[in-house]
Formats: structure tokens, C-alpha cells, sequence
């Protein structure tokens, strides 16, 4: 096994593209070396991104933030502009793990390490954010939730690199939550969750919404459905009803040592409406 | 001298004090040595193939391309520990569990073991042993297992404990049946009637420390093991007779102990790392991964339970039934029978039946957890008698009080009970400041009783007072839970000498005579024992030196305080002796100064608590938080009051866990599909609020101080107690442990319909 830290982009896909055995990108390493340890994989080559110029900051520019792939989940939670702009996706990145694990673990690993019950995702869908890819091909920009395409796998090709995500800047009154249900209080994985993200008008009439659910499904869903449910409404009982009614729905989940179907579908239902009533606050809606 | 253990009423000055742990500094700076922390030049890794299949037949098992692989020095399989039980079906068991020999019994079976000169090596080694299995159908569940058309386990099981011996062979192992009276004849008297079947689902002790040791056997027959484990001299005499070793020849070191709570009472890895260092001519550590402790170690059983109680209007139970079948693995044990003795325990009763059914199953052999089985039929039994308390509409704890067991009742297991705790402990939560907090909108308050049996038996200790008047105390019984802490406090508190001057170990195997492991409450209650008579018996010998030094005869020193006085008018001139004086002298006036003592610790106190908590339930998707919990229970006499109640809170903590989310989770395929902390949802901190304890002090009359064992009566109320404030909270009754939240959310639903 070999281990490099390369200084640049450009040096780290071109390993990644030229080696012939398996290779890994490492981050925080908090799936990585979890797996490896568990002896789920063996790679040649583990191409250590952090000393890559860039990868550990988060910018913030005109469009609005971007968050470099090497940003650990505790720095991302000490940003105050971006906390104050996209609280659910801190908060849910704020999930991840333990403090420890926080300490290492980054939002782009747990996009890359493509569970469907990851923390952050949804909470990245729901946000409308981007990855930039950098390959052997060049750079492009692609919806987070093109990344993932079933557990464990990825839509990334040999030697491209996630190099950063994009958030973009906040529309007025807008709000973003994300909730997902553990049976204990931290450090667990979620059985079912939801990301909410609204932007409403003066008279608190929802003019944008995405929400996406987690663990509901073989990857993260985006439900268009229930984004509809809630535009052109105020967040009434009425309206949050049929958001819960269309989220438990849409969802495709699994009987498995996490939860049943029947319990996923029901408390997706239940966190989505939660979730939106504080994005709603967030926003300024009453 | 006889010693008499009978309680004397004492005042004390040390035992019931709180000083800092002796162990502490050593834990928290990491010095102290867990299982995995003693090493040997020249040792090799040692690591176990393991079934995937929950039940096979193993044809064929070729280790031929392990052998030749460069690094690995010996691989062995079950041809490798031949069968020197003689006759012996429970050291069968040991064996066969260590070990498969004909069939794999379950996922996590152990067919065979290498040992290679590094982790990266054996771990290949593993993947080039071939196993050909013939896999057969399997059944995991209790009920499922006792079906006639279930697949059976073992062709040699025929039930016992039945009037006629079965013809045909069966997963049932025994049957077991106690009590007295003509339950029959108290149901017809009963006005109220509760009749209900419970399940549990099979959990592990969670012990942080994986079994971990290291083994070093030489040609000339002699064999060292330095093992995490709760009776280093239990494993001496299993190691030894599966390896057709001397006993006195294997010598064997306990390690710190990173948690047991009776999963550290049977052999597993150690007598196969014996193997492997016998056929490697090498020492061999051999530490089992959380994986392995899951499917291979462990478990305590799943229950299925039927409970019938009826009453009179005015609150009296006229008859009390429970039928328990309990998982026991692929081996018979006496699990069920534990639950039948102890389900109604608590309560006088004329007329009581309780029957057991011992179950085999695909799954890992049953384990010691905690006030073994107890718990469950606790759980079953205390759910009914809540449920038969609301019927009646008489307060829960009041119906407790008018049933509970008093002294001279006699037990639904036999015996008649001496001065006893149940009632206390119940006027004691039947007045305590939890019963009054305020309870908001879905949350339910729920309390629950529970009983212990607790253990003596064999003890052994030595106490050496050293020239410098500080003493050395060796105990054979490992300290689990503060143990070495109360001893010296014992010894402290006997010879009248500080605290700090004592310092207590435990000894290895070839140093102190045999002692019974730590279970059963057993370390504290048993080794106290015997640490006062060692150093009484030091006593008398520090009198004689004095009666030496003073040349007066030895019936006229007493001790007093920790000195030698001399007693009488006319030795009114002769100034006391200290401990220190008489040490520094030793070596002119007879040598060594030391206290033996061997002994059977007989009338370990039986144990009551009583625990109330409360609990919220959201309603929309079942969750569930433990917002107060509170402990009552006898200690008899706490004799370093934080380490029980450090006891008290554990215990706890394990039935918070068992109640709402640990469980062992099989798949269709009979393997396990959660041996991680990460699925096996153990309680974190921030899921526990802070457990209130109240230490009552009921002395039991068979030990000088009064002393009751403490340790495991803890987790036998909780499962009740936390089922009856979640049933009181989510307004549906809950009859299936654990309580997780899909469970939660279904029963609501279904009951709202």
C-alpha cells in the first residue's frame, strides 16, 4: 500500500487516474479507515487530499459559499456566515459522528461515501448544492444529488476528485432544517430523515421549497411532489398535512435491522413537517 | 478458633467511608493492563475462523495451504483439543463450543484457529482454510424452536424433567417446575384475573473489554495464561482438564477487567489459544474483535413468558403462574429454571406455580448477564401485577406493599426468607420525592420490583503485614466492581489501622488457594468474609508478639484500635502497641507476621430493589427519553457507599439499554446482522439522566458486618419498570422488550386504530 500527499489537484487526479490497483481518496478518513480496518477493502494507493492548496477553506464570493472538500465538519459548524445562512446543513453535518469523528470527517466524504442514510446529503439536496469535480477531463459542476446513484456508488469516474461543494447566497427570507430519527440521542446512524429548505414571500407565502428525504430510499430522495404541496401557500395544518401525507408516499424504504418500512414511511412524514415548520421560522414566517 | 460469621452490630470507622479508588490513578493514566495489554518476546497472533452458517454439518475442514503459508506456525481445528471430558456433558459443551467438532451451531461458531507471526499473516491464513459444510435448516426463535416441525438442534436431546421420558428428541432441553398451594383453586377465589404473554429479545453484556489473553505453554508441561476474565481459577480448572493439563502446573493471571458482568464466567478463546501455543512452541495472544464478541461470546437468553395473577378486590393475590421458555443457545443450561425461581420472588403468595423450559437455538451459547434471567420474568411478572393493580384501581405500589414477602415467608422457590428488603424498599419509593415530580403531557411514570438470589461459596485470602506496619492483602475473587477498594477497607477497618496502609491485590492462581469466580454478587459479600478472618487470625499472632515484647501471658493482650493492650491492673504501667511497633519487632519475635483464611461463605443475603422511573413517548414516531430514574435497594451494609451506588446506577444504565433498543437482530439466514456498537444500540451518556440511588441497610444476619451482595439485583427491576412508564405513557400496554421505537409506534397505531 502506498500513501501520497500531493500539493496540488492536478498531481492528485493524475495518481488516481494512473493507478493500476484500487485506490482511495482520504479526507478525514472516517469511513475510510473504518473500512479498511474492517477489512472491507484493501487499496494500493490512498492519495491524501489535505495539503492540496484550497481544499481546506471555506470561501465565501459573490454567488455565495464555497466549502473545500478537506473542510471537517467542526470547522464548518464554526463559520458563522454560513450557519447563518444554511443552519440545516451545518446542523446536519453537525450530526455526523461523535465530536470526535467531527473533527475529521468532511460533508464531501459523506457525499462520496454514498450511504443513503448519510447526514448531510439531504440536507445538501434540499439546499440546491454543487460539486465541483475535478478529472483527468477537467473540472464540472454537477447537483449534489447526481453524485450518489445507489448505496455505495458513486457517478464518479477513475480519478476525478470532489473538489468543493457550492451553496449559493441566500435569497431574502429564506430558511433551511434538517431532523433525522435515531433511537438514542447521538452518535448513530439515521433510520429515516428529511432536509426542508424554503424561501417565502412578505405575506410568509412559500415562493421556493425543496425537500429531500434520507434512508427513505437506495439514494438521497428529492421530492418534487412536496415541494409543490407546499408553493404558493403559507405554512398552514392544512398544507403541512398533505406535505407529511406526500414525503411517507414517496418513500421506497427497506425492512432492516434499523427500522421497518412502515415506521420509515410514517416518520418521514412526521420529520418532514417538523423540519419545515422550523425552516418556515427560519425564514421569518409566523 | 472458629470464625463466626454472625452479624455483631458493630459501630465502624472505616467500612462505610468513601475513599478514592485504589485502581484509579492506574486507569485514567492508562497504566493499568487490560487483557490485551500483557505481551511476550516471541508471541504470535492467534485468530479464529468462525462459521458463517447459523447451522451445518462440517465435512471436511483442509488447512493445508494455511500450514504452508510462510509466517503461520500452527493451525488447529477440533481434531487439536481431543475430548478429555470423560463423560462430563457440560465440559462437552466447553469444548464443543470452543471448538465445533461435527457440526457448526450456530453464525460465529468457532471450526478453527491459526497462529502466525503477525495480524496481516493469520488473517490470510484464515481465508486459505478450506470448510466444507453441509448447511442445514436452522431456527433462531424461542417459540419457533419448540415447534414439532422445527429443525432439531441435537438427536440426543430428549427433554428431561418430564414424567416420561419423550420418545422422540426436541429442542426443549428440561423442564423445571417450582411453587406451592393449588393454583387452580386460587384462581377460582380471585376477582380480577391478568393474563398475558410477554417476549424478550436476547441482548449482551456490552462489556467494553474484548475477551483478550495471552497464552505461553512449554514441551515440559507447564503453561502460563494472562486472561481478562471474572474467575482466573474457574478458567485454570477448564483450560486444564480440555488440555490434559495439571492444574497446579497451568498458573493463570487475571487482568484489570473492562467490564464482565457474567460474560467473563465461561472459557472461550483461552483454551484455544492454549492449543495453539502448545502446537506453535510459542506464546500466543489472542484477542477477539467486536465482531467475534458478538456472534461468538456472551449473550443472555430470548424469552417468551405466559403470566396469570388473580386477586381479591381488596388486593390480596390468591394465585400467581408463569410458564418461561428461555434460549440457552445450542446447549442446555439452566436459564429458564433461574426465571422460574426468582418470577415471583418477591411476593407472598399460597398458591404459586412457575414452570421452565429450557430452549435450543441457532444462536450463541447462553451466557451469565447480570442477575441471569431474572430480569425477563421480572419484566413479564411486573408488567401483570401493574396492569392487575389498575384493574383493581388500587395504587401499584400499595398492591406491592400488601403482597410483598416479609420475613418468614416462605420463597416461591423453597427456602423461607430471613430479615428481608422488599417491603422497605417499597414504603422507601412509596415516600420518595420522585413519586410527587410533576409528569407532563405523554410522558408515564412506572416502578417495578426485583430479587436476587446472590452467591457465597469458596474463598480464599491471605493478608501479610509487612516490617513497616502496612499491609498487603492477596484476594482470589477478580474485582469486577471496587472490590479490592471494600476489602482494604475491611482489613483497615478489622485490624484498626488507616485505609490507606492496606493494599489489596488479586493474586494469581499458583499464589492463593481455589476461589469461585466473581459472580453472584459474590466478591464483596464472600471475600470480606475472609478477610476478616485473615486478620483476626493476624490478630491473634500481633497478640502473641505483644505478649512476647511485654513477657505477660497472650490471654491478657487484647486489640483495640489497631494497637495491643494489655489487660489488667497490673500491667497499668505497660504503654499500648501499635500495629507498626509490633511489625518492626517481627523479625526477632517469631518471624513473618500473616492472617490466612479458606472458607465457604455461606447466607449470602438475598437482595430487593424497587426502581421508579419516568419516561416520554412522542406519539408520532415512538421515541422514548428517560427523564428520571431512581434506585432503591438493601445493601445490607454498603461498605464503601459510592461503589454501590456506582453498582446501583449500572445496573441501570444495562436495563435502560435492554428495555428500549439492545437486541440481537438475526436475518432470514440465521446470521447476525448487528455484532457492532453501532447497531447494537447500547445507551449513551446523553441518553441517560442522572440515576438517583438510595442505599437502604437491612443487615443480613450470616456475615459479620452485615453485608449483602449488591451488584446484580440492579438490572432486574428496570425492564418492568421502564415497560410500565412507557405503557403508562403511550396508553397501550407493551409486551415486547426491547421497547424500540418501530415497536412503540406500531403498538400505538394499532391501538388507535
Amino acid at each position: 500500500m502506498r500513501y501520497i500527499r500531493p500539493l496540488s489537484i492536478e498531481d492528485a487526479v493524475g495518481q488516481l487516474a494512473g493507478a493500476a490497483g484500487p485506490a482511495a481518496i482520504l479526507a478525514g478518513g472516517s469511513d475510510l479507515l473504518v473500512r479498511m480496518k474492517g477489512g472491507f477493502i484493501e487499496p494500493d494507493l490512498i492519495v491524501d487530499i489535505k495539503a492540496i492548496e484550497g481544499l481546506s477553506e471555506i470561501r465565501e464570493t459573490a454567488e455565495g459559499f464555497s466549502i473545500g472538500a478537506a473542510v471537517s465538519c467542526a470547522v464548518l459548524g464554526e463559520s458563522a456566515a454560513l450557519k447563518k445562512a444554511w443552519p440545516g446543513v451545518v446542523e446536519a453535518a453537525k450530526l455526523i459522528g461523535s465530536k470526535q469523528v467531527q473533527g475529521r470527517c468532511t460533508i464531501v466524504g459523506n457525499l462520496c461515501n454514498a450511504s443513503p442514510a448519510a447526514d448531510s446529503v439531504p440536507a445538501l439536496v434540499a439546499a440546491g448544492a454543487k460539486a465541483v469535480v475535478v478529472g483527468p477531463s477537467g473540472k464540472r459542476t454537477i447537483a449534489v444529488e447526481a453524485v450518489p446513484t445507489g448505496p455505495g456508488r458513486t457517478s464518479l469516474t477513475k480519478g476525478e476528485i470532489i473538489e468543493a461543494i457550492l451553496l449559493d447566497k441566500r435569497a431574502p427570507r429564506s430558511g433551511d432544517a434538517y431532523l433525522r430519527f435515531i433511537p438514542r440521542t447521538e452518535m448513530d446512524i439515521a433510520v429515516v430523515s428529511a432536509g426542508v429548505n424554503l424561501t417565502i414571500d412578505e405575506q410568509g407565502v412559500v415562493k421556493a421549497a425543496r425537500i429531500a428525504l434520507g434512508a427513505a430510499a437506495p439514494t438521497v430522495l428529492l421530492v418534487e411532489e412536496a415541494a409543490e404541496a407546499l408553493i404558493g401557500r403559507k405554512l398552514d395544518e392544512a398544507a403541512l398535512e398533505r406535505l407529511a401525507k406526500v414525503c411517507s408516499g414517496a418513500c421506497r424504504p427497506i425492512d432492516d435491522k434499523r427500522g421497518t418500512i412502515e415506521f420509515r414511511r410514517k416518520v418521514a412524514g412526521v420529520l418532514a413537517r417538523r423540519a419545515a415548520t422550523t425552516a418556515y421560522k427560519r425564514a421569518g414566517g409566523k | 478458633m472458629n470464625f463466626d460469621p454472625r452479624f455483631s452490630g458493630r459501630k465502624f470507622a472505616s467500612v462505610g467511608t468513601r475513599p478514592i479508588r485504589p485502581d484509579g490513578v492506574d486507569k485514567v493514566t492508562g497504566r493499568a493492563r487490560y487483557g490485551a495489554d500483557f505481551n511476550m518476546a516471541g508471541q504470535l497472533v492467534g485468530r479464529v475462523l468462525r462459521s458463517p452458517h447459523a447451522h451445518a454439518i462440517i465435512r471436511k475442514i483442509d488447512t493445508s495451504k494455511a500450514e504452508k503459508l510462510n509466517g503461520v506456525k500452527a493451525v488447529i481445528t477440533a481434531a487439536d483439543l481431543p475430548d478429555l471430558t470423560d463423560g462430563d456433558a457440560g465440559m462437552y459443551d466447553i469444548l464443543d463450543n470452543c471448538m465445533a467438532r461435527t457440526k457448526a451451531l450456530y453464525d460465529g461458531h468457532a471450526v478453527a484457529a491459526v497462529a502466525a507471526v503477525d495480524a496481516r499473516t493469520a488473517r490470510q491464513a484464515l481465508k486459505l482454510i478450506e470448510v466444507d459444510y453441509e448447511v442445514l435448516p436452522h431456527v433462531t426463535d424461542v417459540d419457533e424452536a419448540m415447534k414439532h416441525t422445527a429443525p432439531v438442534l441435537n438427536d440426543a436431546v430428549f427433554t428431561e424433567g418430564l414424567e416420561q421420558k419423550p420418545v422422540k428428541p426436541s429442542n426443549v432441553a428440561k423442564r423445571t417446575q417450582y411453587g406451592h398451594g393449588d393454583v387452580h383453586q386460587g384462581f377460582a377465589q380471585a376477582d380480577f384475573l391478568v393474563e398475558r404473554s410477554f417476549k424478550t429479545e436476547q441482548t449482551h453484556q456490552g462489556y467494553i473489554e474484548p475477551h483478550a489473553c495471552v497464552a505461553s505453554v512449554s514441551s515440559d508441561g507447564t503453561a502460563d495464561l494472562w486472561v481478562c476474565t471474572q474467575g482466573h481459577f474457574v478458567y485454570r480448572q477448564h483450560c486444564a482438564q480440555l488440555l490434559g493439563l495439571e492444574a497446579s502446573k497451568l498458573r493463570v493471571t487475571s487482568s484489570e477487567i473492562g467490564g464482565g458482568f457474567g460474560g467473563k464466567t465461561h472459557v472461550w478463546a483461552e483454551p484455544v489459544a492454549l492449543a495453539l501455543s502448545r502446537k506453535a512452541g510459542r506464546p500466543v495472544k489472542l484477542v477477539m474483535t467486536r465482531d467475534e464478541v458478538f456472534r461468538a461470546s456472551g449473550p443472555t437468553s430470548a424469552t417468551s413468558i405466559d403470566v396469570k395473577i388473580g386477586a381479591r378486590k381488596d388486593g390480596t393475590i390468591t394465585a400467581a403462574e408463569a410458564t418461561l421458555r428461555y434460549t440457552s443457545g445450542p446447549y442446555a443450561g439452566m436459564w429458564a429454571e433461574l426465571g422460574a425461581m426468582t418470577a415471583f420472588a418477591c411476593y407472598k403468595l399460597d398458591n404459586v406455580k412457575t414452570v421452565g423450559f429450557e430452549v435450543l437455538v441457532n444462536r450463541p451459547k447462553t451466557a451469565a448477564y447480570r442477575a441471569p434471567s431474572a430480569p425477563m420474568a421480572a419484566f413479564a411478572v411486573e408488567s401483570a401485577v401493574d396492569e392487575l393493580a389498575k384493574e383493581i384501581g388500587i395504587d401499584p405500589v400499595d398492591f406491592r406493599i400488601r403482597n410483598a414477602a416479609q420475613e418468614g415467608t416462605r420463597a416461591s422457590y423453597g427456602p423461607v426468607y430471613g430479615p428481608i428488603g422488599i417491603g422497605p424498599t417499597l414504603e422507601a419509593a412509596k415516600h420518595h420525592p420522585h413519586m410527587k415530580a410533576p409528569l407532563q403531557v405523554n410522558q408515564g411514570r412506572g416502578m417495578a420490583c426485583g430479587f436476587w438470589f446472590n452467591f457465597g461459596g469458596q474463598t480464599c485470602t491471605d493478608l501479610n503485614i509487612g516490617m513497616d506496619g502496612t499491609v498487603s492483602l492477596a484476594v482470589g475473587t477478580v474485582d469486577v466492581g471496587g472490590s479490592r477498594a471494600s476489602l482494604s477497607l475491611v482489613a483497615a477497618e478489622e485490624l484498626g489501622i488507616d485505609y490507606s496502609h492496606v493494599k489489596a491485590i488479586v493474586a494469581d492462581t499458583s499464589s492463593l488457594g481455589y476461589n469461585d469466580m466473581t459472580d453472584g454478587s459474590r466478591g464483596t459479600f464472600s471475600s470480606s468474609m475472609a478477610t476478616i478472618s485473615a486478620a483476626r487470625n493476624a490478630i491473634k499472632i500481633l497478640r502473641d508478639r505483644a505478649a512476647q515484647m511485654w513477657d505477660i501471658p497472650v490471654d491478657d493482650v487484647v486489640w483495640e484500635n489497631g494497637q495491643a493492650l494489655a489487660r489488667g491492673e497490673k500491667y497499668g504501667n505497660l504503654s499500648p502497641l501499635s500495629l507498626k511497633e509490633i511489625a518492626a519487632q517481627s523479625g526477632k519475635t517469631g518471624g513473618p507476621i500473616a492472617g490466612h483464611s479458606e472458607l465457604v461463605a455461606d447466607g449470602a443475603g438475598v437482595s430487593f430493589a424497587t426502581h421508579i422511573c419516568d419516561i416520554e413517548v412522542d406519539p408520532e414516531t415512538g421515541a422514548t427519553r428517560v427523564l428520571r430514574y431512581t434506585v432503591i435497594q438493601d445493601a445490607g451494609k454498603a461498605v464503601h457507599p459510592t461503589y454501590v451506588e456506582g453498582q446501583y446506577q449500572g445496573g441501570a444504565a444495562q436495563g435502560i439499554g435492554w428495555a428500549l433498543n439492545e437486541e440481537y437482530i438475526y436475518g432470514k439466514d440465521g446470521r447476525l446482522q448487528n455484532a457492532g456498537f453501532l447497531d447494537y444500540r447500547i445507551p449513551v451518556c446523553s441518553d441517560l439522566p442522572m440515576i438517583d440511588t438510595q442505599i437502604l441497610e437491612i443487615p443480613n444476619p450470616n456475615h459479620p458486618y452485615g453485608v449483602r451482595g449488591v451488584g446484580e439485583t440492579s438490572i432486574v427491576p428496570p425492564l418492568a419498570a421502564i415497560a410500565n412508564a412507557v405503557s403508562n405513557a403511550a396508553g397501550v400496554r407493551m409486551t415486547h422488550i426491547p421497547m424500540s421505537p418501530p415497536r412503540i409506534l406500531a403498538a400505538i397505531d394499532a391501538e388507535r386504530g
